[in-house]
């Protein structure tokens, strides 16, 4: 398998092989993968690549899954992007 | 293990300061982090940079840090592409006939200093920035070399530099308590109990501070204020101001990503000192007020998508200004905190004048006002041109 093929996040355009070098130069949470992938932040909000980012994050400390660091507050709303048009009030009434 | 600094916090203040002291060789320096860099106010801010302030004092110090951003990337050989600084200006709108007056008088301290603000009137506004809607503009004030950087990155990068130059950085590693005795400081205690020796400590953790400092009896002045920020999809880059308002308080820029990504002060102020109380939920409220204001600053926006809401928080003190400098009734002991909304501009201009005063060298720009003292003398530092 290339690394390089396999895509991990559809958003930011990353692979397999940037998320591995990433966890491999120390950045070792979901948080800090964020911030230096921009993982996680494009308009899916991380529903596609967040569990096979912790996966690998797993693989690499030797936890389960669940093991691994994980802010609650990460998980930030909107669940689905939503246009400011919707929340004018006057527009709405 | 003993150490001759220890420093406590990996937010921008903290890893800038512990790379400017490392480049003057100022011994075994550690640095201490509960959760990751950039985990605190550095991750979750806007990282706006801006000269156009009122005062001479900030005017000068800001000028400081926005030529030690433009040379950044290069000095701590980090991608530039990745600290990302965007000089794309200020855009400092009024929104009543005072205001306007008390921007141009700002100005004219402003360019005292070098630093060349333009003053726009509502129509040179609509000419240069078609997108901003100027109806209620009484004119507005524009900074070329303003803009932003990557709070992340910026970071990291100061983080990568200082371990090159040998500071020890300890991630997951939180101090519960500073240690000290009748002479002074003398380290810290971890949460599994070890004590860590060091004959400097510098506290740099943001709205942590007051806790952090209590645990040895000071009461210093600084507390959290809940803020909330959004981020809208990626288009097409096609603004280069940050618009802002400090009477309405709003800020909105792009990103170089595509992003527009912007702010509004909260409706109900808190003052948190205690970490137990540290809310940073994100409201709908918020994204109903931030909504109104793109609809009318920025209307030909109003149709993107917001793709995230969250929130931090601001380290206020009672002047908004930094807690900064030796603590007099403990020797050894400093504090670096209290950006109060600004932290992240001030830190790489702050970081080597903060290096000078704890190695005891003259200070290259006079920041002594800043120190913990001024608040028992009562000589507060006044800014006027703060948002929120
Ligand atoms: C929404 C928002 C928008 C903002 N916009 C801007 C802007 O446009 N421009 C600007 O200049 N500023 C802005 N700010 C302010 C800026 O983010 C802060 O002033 C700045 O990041 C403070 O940096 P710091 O390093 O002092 O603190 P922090 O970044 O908070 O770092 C403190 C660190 O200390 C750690 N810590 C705390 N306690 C302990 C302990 N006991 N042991 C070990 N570690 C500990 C924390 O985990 C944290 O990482 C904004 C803030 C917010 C919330």
């Amino acid at each position: 398998m290339n690394l390089k093929d396999v895509i991990v996040c559809r958003c930011e355009d990353l692979t397999l092989e940037d998320v591995r070098k990433a966890i491999a130069e120390g950045y070792i949470s979901w948080d800090e993968l964020k911030r230096v992938l921009r993982i996680g932040l494009g308009p899916c909000g991380g529903k596609t690549c967040r569990l096979l980012v912790l996966r690998e994050l797993a693989n690499h400390l030797m936890l389960s899954v669940d093991q691994v660091n994980y802010r609650p507050t990460v998980v930030r709303p909107p669940l689905r992007s939503t246009s400011f048009e919707v929340f004018l009030k006057e527009e709405n009434g | 293990m003993t150490y001759d600094i220890i420093i406590i916090g990996g937010g921008i203040t903290g890893v800038s300061i512990a790379y400017e002291l490392a480049k003057k060789k100022a011994g075994k320096i550690l640095l201490l982090e509960k959760e990751f860099l950039s985990a605190g106010s550095s991750g979750s801010c806007a990282a706006g940079i801006r000269a156009q302030f009122g005062s001479e004092f900030n005017i000068g110090l800001m000028k400081l840090a926005l030529e030690k951003f433009e040379v950044l990337a290069e000095e701590l050989e980090y991608p530039a592409d990745r600290i990302g600084l965007w000089q794309g200006g200020y855009l400092v709108m009024s929104s009543s006939q005072p205001e306007w007056e008390s921007l141009k008088a700002r100005v004219i301290v402003q360019h005292r200093l070098n630093v060349m603000t333009e003053v726009l009137t509502p129509g040179e506004v609509k000419y240069r920035f078609p997108d901003v809607n100027v109806d209620g503009c009484f004119g507005a004030t524009y900074h070329s070399k303003d803009g932003h950087a990557d709070p992340f990155y910026t970071v990291f990068a100061y983080g990568k530099a200082a371990e090159r130059f040998g500071v020890e950085i300890r991630k997951r590693t939180e101090v519960t308590e500073l240690v000290r005795d009748d002479q002074g400081i003398k380290g810290v205690r971890l949460a599994d109990g070890d004590t860590i020796e060091a004959k400097q400590v510098l506290v740099a953790t943001g709205a942590w501070t007051h806790h952090l400092m209590k645990t040895i009896g000071l009461d210093i002045p600084l507390w959290g204020e809940r803020h909330e920020i959004l981020i809208t999809e990626p288009v097409e880059r096609v603004f280069s101001p940050m618009v802002i308002s400090f009477s309405l308080g709003y800020y909105i820029q792009q990103r170089p990503h595509g992003s527009f990504i912007m702010g509004l002060p909260p409706e109900q102020k808190h003052r948190w000192f205690d970490p137990a109380q540290f809310d940073i939920s994100p409201t709908w409220g918020f994204l109903e007020r931030m909504s109104d204001t793109v609809q009318r600053i920025l209307p030909r926006f109003k149709g993107l998508n917001i793709v995230r809401q969250w929130a931090g928080l601001y380290e206020i003190t009672p002047d908004s200004h930094h807690i900064i400098g030796p603590i007099e009734e403990v020797p050894g002991l400093f504090s670096a905190a209290g950006g109060s909304g600004h932290g992240f501009m001030y830190g790489p201009g702050l970081a080597p004048i903060m290096a000078e005063w704890m190695l005891g060298q003259s200070l290259s720009y006079d920041i002594t006002r800043l120190n913990y003292q001024r608040f028992a003398k009562g000589e507060l530092v006044i800014e006027p041109a703060v948002v929120g």
